[in-house]
């Protein structure tokens, strides 16, 4: 299994990697398909569309829009008690939603709740009330003693992803794994 | 409304007709409160999974697990106000079409276990209707018991997913589900054949 592979520096995990993608969509892809991550439900961001498109176009994922992120938490929960692993991607404001399944779903039944987060609000931005959610995030997870990252560089993003995955699998644990406006780009205003 | 021409039943009944239907190991989620009352009243198995909270999430819950297992059979018992929480999620199924989902919606018009508060949707909305309307087209009020066992063997046979919805009284669940997350997670994995007991 891919838990069993060893990485001793963030250099050389992406030195092994077959694929020559090395965007941040592309390593993020790549990382969930090595750890056998297939569903990904998700909320759409405009940042994420690269990912999403092309979890679309590889059919080892299956990857569907839903129409709440708690939703999609609930979908990747009960996937994982019947064996099979997923992720939900979603915006800050997505995140915003999630305190009461965190609470009485993720946490309590102990289940390894992967989350990626585009990080609005921050860096740049132009909606006050997107900077307002977004100061509701880590105090959030906080609030649970949730493991979360925010990744901000490319050069350490597929480290993090990796073994955030592995840990929150054999710990049991959610994790939330925040996508920088430094490693995305993220969204800023032009019109 | 008038166009359910359906039989008030009562939801610890039902419950205890579709568990004695199932014979394969089908995994059955219990939504919050009530549902996985009478889920867990109606005998303990294995392959049962009791919500502790997360209100509106059985259909959700049990959609991942039939993606997660096509070959089991999965159904998922959920209150006409949790549903109401959620009906995106109809549309979610819909556009997925799992092949061995069914989703049980008990509607009693209210909130029974906070105080029997009418929910926004009594007496006015037909959740059969929406449910159609999300594109599940394989929707029916159960008119009666026997009904209702006639739906349940359908779903068994379905090669898409269905949704049954059951007419019923304001009484509270019978049992209470022993409210321990850990060991309810881990009994079920077990249930469906995805871990061994240390
Ligand atoms: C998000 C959220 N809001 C409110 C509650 C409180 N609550 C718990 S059960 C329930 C009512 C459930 O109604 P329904 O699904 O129709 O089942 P019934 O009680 O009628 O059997 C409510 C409002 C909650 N647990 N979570």
């Amino acid at each position: 299994m891919a838990i069993a592979e060893q990485h001793n520096s963030p250099a050389q995990a992406s030195s092994d990697k077959a694929s020559a993608d090395t965007t941040w969509h592309g390593i993020i892809l790549q990382t969930l398909k090595r750890n056998e991550i297939s569903l990904v439900p998700y909320v759409p961001d405009r940042v994420l569309t690269p990912l999403i498109k092309s979890l679309h176009a590889d059919p080892f994922f299956t990857t569907f829009a839903t129409a709440r992120e708690e939703e999609a938490v609930g979908i990747v929960s009960g996937a994982w008690m019947g064996g099979r692993r997923g992720a939900v991607l979603m915006q800050t404001s997505g995140f915003a939603t999630l305190a009461n399944v965190l609470a009485s779903l993720a946490v309590p039944y102990q289940i390894p709740l992967i989350m990626f987060v585009s990080e609005r609000g921050t860096l740049g931005e132009f909606n006050y009330g997107q900077s307002l959610v977004c100061r509701t995030m880590r105090p959030v997870l906080d609030s649970l003693a949730l493991e979360h990252h925010t990744i901000t560089r490319l050069d350490e993003l597929e480290f993090i992803v990796d073994r955030s995955i592995k840990q929150a699998v054999t710990t049991q644990a959610p994790v939330a794994l925040i996508l920088n406006p430094l490693l995305t780009g993220g969204k800023v205003f032009d019109k | 409304m008038d166009t359910r021409n359906t039989k008030v039943m009562n939801r610890f009944d039902v419950t205890s007709r579709l568990i004695a239907k199932l014979k394969n190991e089908e995994a059955v989620i219990g939504g919050i409160g009530n549902t996985n009352f009478d889920l867990w009243a109606a005998g303990h198995r294995p392959q049962n999974f009791y919500m502790l909270g997360s209100m509106g999430l059985a259909f959700p819950i049990a959609l991942g697990v039939a993606l997660a297992q096509p070959d089991r059979r999965v159904f998922a018992l959920e209150g006409d106000g949790s549903l109401l929480m959620q009906l995106g999620t109809l549309s979610t199924i819909a556009t997925l079409k799992p092949k061995n989902l069914t989703m049980i919606v008990m509607d009693n018009g209210i909130y029974q276990i906070t105080g029997a508060q009418p929910t926004p949707a009594a007496g006015i909305a037909d959740l059969v209707a929406i449910a159609a309307g999300s594109g599940l087209t394989n929707s029916s009020w159960a008119a009666d018991e026997d009904d209702f066992e006639r739906l349940i063997d359908e779903a068994l046979e379905a090669s898409g997913p269905s949704l049954i919805a059951a007419r019923i009284d304001d009484k509270p669940g019978v049992g209470t589900t022993r409210r321990d997350p850990v060991q309810i997670r881990e009994r079920f994995m077990h249930g469906l054949g995805v871990r061994e007991p240390l």
